[in-house]
């Protein structure tokens, strides 16, 4: 048996968990802290919700990518439902910025 | 081998997708990075589950996946822009020198109301 390599042990990541999958994760995280910057930075709130709508999938492809690197595949229900929950919201969020600017015009 | 293929390119496409929301200067270009590139690098990671998927429920499962994806990202985009444009959050960017939606409100003032095709708005000449 083989010594698991440092840089698994560094990312705390599964030691039998492919290299692929590893740069993979790594290339997300450095996405995932970009648009977290514009999350923050703004400047209007429809920036801020499409943010969040990246956000969404980088998070199911965090989870695509744990699948396949781990073959855990019951996180894919986990991945379905972030995409319902992000689409939603992305819906609820529309309304509320027309909401904001015009509450007597906008009816449900 | 195939699957680590598609988890490459679609972990470069989604870091494309976010340098655009980062680096482009206004709502509607983030958006255009946003909706393409984003929603096609977490399609291309749920495409390398598919390809891996040791069955095939797991494979409907993802395939289900990247379809919603698909079929929600264009309905959810269109919705931001338009309530962004409509209420001038839009901020377009000052190079930006066509606005054909502008124009073609300026033409049918009709389009820019909200208008419900069920509860139509009832005018003062109406009998």
């Amino acid at each position: 048996m083989s010594p698991t390599p440092v840089f698994k042990v560094v990312l705390s990541a599964p030691p039998d968990m492919p290299l692929v999958s590893i740069i993979t994760l790594c290339v997300l995280t450095a996405a995932m802290a970009l648009v977290v910057g514009r999350l923050v930075r703004g400047p209007t709130l429809a920036d801020r919700v499409v943010a969040l709508d990246v956000l969404a999938a980088v998070a199911i492809g965090f989870i695509a990518t744990y699948v396949v690197g781990t073959g855990a595949t019951a996180l894919l229900d986990a991945a379905l439902v972030l995409a319902l929950v992000a689409f939603v919201a992305t819906v609820a969020f529309a309304r509320f910025v027309e909401y904001r600017a015009a509450p007597e015009e906008v009816t449900p | 081998m195939i699957a680590h293929v598609f988890l490459l390119a679609g972990s470069l496409f989604v870091l494309i997708a976010a340098l655009g929301i980062v680096r482009l200067p206004d709502l509607l270009m983030r958006m255009h990075a946003a909706t393409k590139a984003g929603t096609l690098g977490a399609g291309l990671l749920l495409v390398a589950v598919a390809v891996s998927a040791p069955e095939t429920s797991v494979m409907a499962r993802a395939v289900a996946t990247f379809v919603f994806l698909l079929l929600t990202a264009p309905i959810a985009a269109h919705l931001i822009a338009r309530a962004a444009y409509h209420t001038g959050e839009a901020l377009p960017w000052t190079h930006t020198t066509v606005d054909e939606l502008a124009d073609d409100m300026k033409q049918w003032p009709d389009r820019g109301e909200k208008v419900s095709e069920q509860h139509p708005p009832v005018r003062a000449d109406s009998p």
